[in-house]
């Protein structure tokens, strides 16, 4: 039987944005391991960790208030499934200050109320990788490869948000292994003490300060290219697009070659799981992801 | 300087730290701080910072009221989380930036050329609009933002990547005229105004 989770895309995540091949590779995986996503019918912007200039705390814990009341009421006893970092940061954070707050929660649902809504706050809020970790299992993840990454030298770049400050339970804040599991699973070879498998890229700041975030990115592409990888993978949309689109521009600073593809774990399961190129969405890549498109083709 | 700016120095007769607790989000926690310096040291752009976190909690407990709100230091904040994990007494510092950044915000003392501070105005009025972020019109007007010449300047520089996402199919020209939007659009902004009100309600008083 399909296990079945309220799924929240995010607004990068959705058709003909910046992580529409995102969506594409997790809908293929799912489709292996028989989970279904039931989206969350008309769920808004989370306003991500940049909403915090217009909108005031309750503003903002109404905004994701309002995609749990939605779930809770259309999708009712499922766990509400993110797969962008920030929206699982922002719907969790919002969860846990409303716990906290009985006054909060009083307010929010008199907001909520104007949209003819009301929040239990009774929803489990969790991350794809928390699913796969916990209710899939490695063994399990494992089972369905059918072309295994062999020979593929990969940097899990796990960032900040999908890490800190709730992370994934067993794992550490400066060192989370699971990434690293992931690729082990699939066959192929992870690098080894990633130094900078946990820092920062610059988030949303790569829009508003693109120098500063760009010598950020410069040190975890570099770090990937000395461990010796020949791609680099991410759980987060923002990580893949920080860390993937601005090659170009780097080099021109620094002098740098960089040419690492970037891509999401999900892509590399979906190949992995025998799905083609285009279902595993390397066709959204800036940067190709050569070794994978050979395995694909296969 | 705005009506509600100078109603809060007289409120709170300039008492910074009371103000902070009042009115800042998670601001009550600053007294908390041991001026231990992890924060400073954790903060990915903190070499860019004026004053980085422990600096502008000593600087709110020595009432240095403009200096803080006024710095551009907290616009600085990635969020990427590194403090709060690493924080020994467990201040929420990344909570408090987002909420220093906030109120200097709302007494309209911030300041207005901070790049992340137009970013960031930006996208909360693309999402209150609509109810989801239209990238493509976030970017064309992050682009412009600093006026006509340099918007041409920078979004030539930005095409090559602009480009590679349109043809990866990563970059919809289709969300420019229509785009992205919840469908009980009514209903969602009905429900931020009731938020809106029912804040400033309690900022006010
Ligand atoms: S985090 Fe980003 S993508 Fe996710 S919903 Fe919030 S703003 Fe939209
Ligand atoms: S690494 Fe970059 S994108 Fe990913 S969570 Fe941190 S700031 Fe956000
Ligand atoms: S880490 Fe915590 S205690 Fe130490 S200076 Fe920063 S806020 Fe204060
Ligand atoms: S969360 Fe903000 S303040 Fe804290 S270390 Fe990261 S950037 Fe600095």
């Amino acid at each position: 039987m399909s296990k079945e989770y309220s799924f929240y895309p995010g607004c990068s995540s959705q058709e003909g944005a910046s992580s529409s091949n995102y969506l594409k590779s997790v809908q293929s995986m799912c489709d292996v391991l028989d989970i279904k996503l039931n989206v969350i019918p008309d769920w808004n912007c989370c306003s991500a960790s940049i909403g915090y200039c217009g909108g005031g705390e309750l503003p903002r814990l109404a905004l994701s208030a309002r995609n749990i009341a939605l779930s809770e009421k259309h999708n009712q006893g499922q766990d509400i499934v993110a797969t962008c970092a920030a929206c699982w940061l922002a719907t969790k954070e919002t969860q846990e200050r409303l716990d906290d707050d009985a006054g909060l929660m009083d307010e929010t649902n008199q907001a909520l109320a104007e949209a003819g809504l009301k929040i239990e706050n009774k929803t489990k809020i969790r991350h794809m990788v928390e699913v796969l970790i916990e209710d899939i299992g490695y063994e399990e993840m494992g089972k369905h490869v059918s072309k295994p990454l062999d020979g593929i030298k990969i940097a899990g770049y796990v960032g900040c948000q999908t890490n800190r400050p709730f992370g994934i339970e067993g794992e550490s804040f400066e060192n989370p292994k699971y990434l690293d599991k992931f690729i082990e699973t699939l066959g192929a070879e992870p690098v080894e003490k990633y130094d900078k498998k946990v820092s920062c890229c610059g988030g949303a700041l790569a829009f508003s300060e693109p120098e500063k975030s760009q010598a950020l990115i410069k040190d975890i592409i570099e770090a990937a290219y000395d461990g010796g990888a020949d791609m680099i993978v991410t759980p987060c949309p923002v990580c893949q697009m920080n860390v993937e689109v601005y090659q170009d521009k780097i080099n021109a600073t620094y002098g740098t070659k960089f040419n690492m593809p970037v891509t999401y774990y999900s892509t590399l399961m979906s190949v992995a799981y025998g799905k083609n190129s285009k279902q595993s969405g390397l066709n959204g890549q800036i940067i190709k992801a050569k070794k994978l498109e050979e395995v694909a083709s296969k | 300087m705005s009506n509600l700016n100078t109603g809060m120095v007289e409120k709170y007769r300039n008492n910074f730290l009371n103000e902070v607790e009042a009115n800042v989000e998670e601001g009550e926690w600053v007294k908390m701080c041991m001026q231990c310096g992890v924060c400073s040291g954790s903060c990915p752009l903190g070499p860019y910072w004026d004053h980085p976190p422990q600096e502008l909690f000593m600087m709110i407990r020595a009432g240095k009221r403009e200096e803080v709100l006024e710095s551009t230091s907290m616009w600085m904040c990635t969020s990427c989380y590194n403090c709060l994990v690493r924080c020994p007494r467990e201040l929420p510092i990344t909570h408090i930036m987002h909420g220093l950044a906030h109120y200097a915000t709302r007494l309209g003392i911030e300041p207005k050329g901070q790049p992340t501070r137009q970013f960031a105005q930006l996208f909360w009025d693309n999402l209150a609009k609509n109810g989801r972020v239209n990238e493509l019109w976030l970017g064309v007007n992050l682009y412009f933002m600093n006026g006509f010449v340099n918007g041409i300047k920078v979004a030539m520089g930005m095409a090559g990547i602009g480009l590679g996402m349109y043809k990866s199919g990563r970059l919809s020209i289709k969300e420019l005229i229509g785009g992205h939007t919840v469908k009980d659009k009514s209903g969602f902004k009905a429900m931020i105004k009731k938020a809106q009100e029912l804040e400033s309600a309690r900022v006010d008083k």
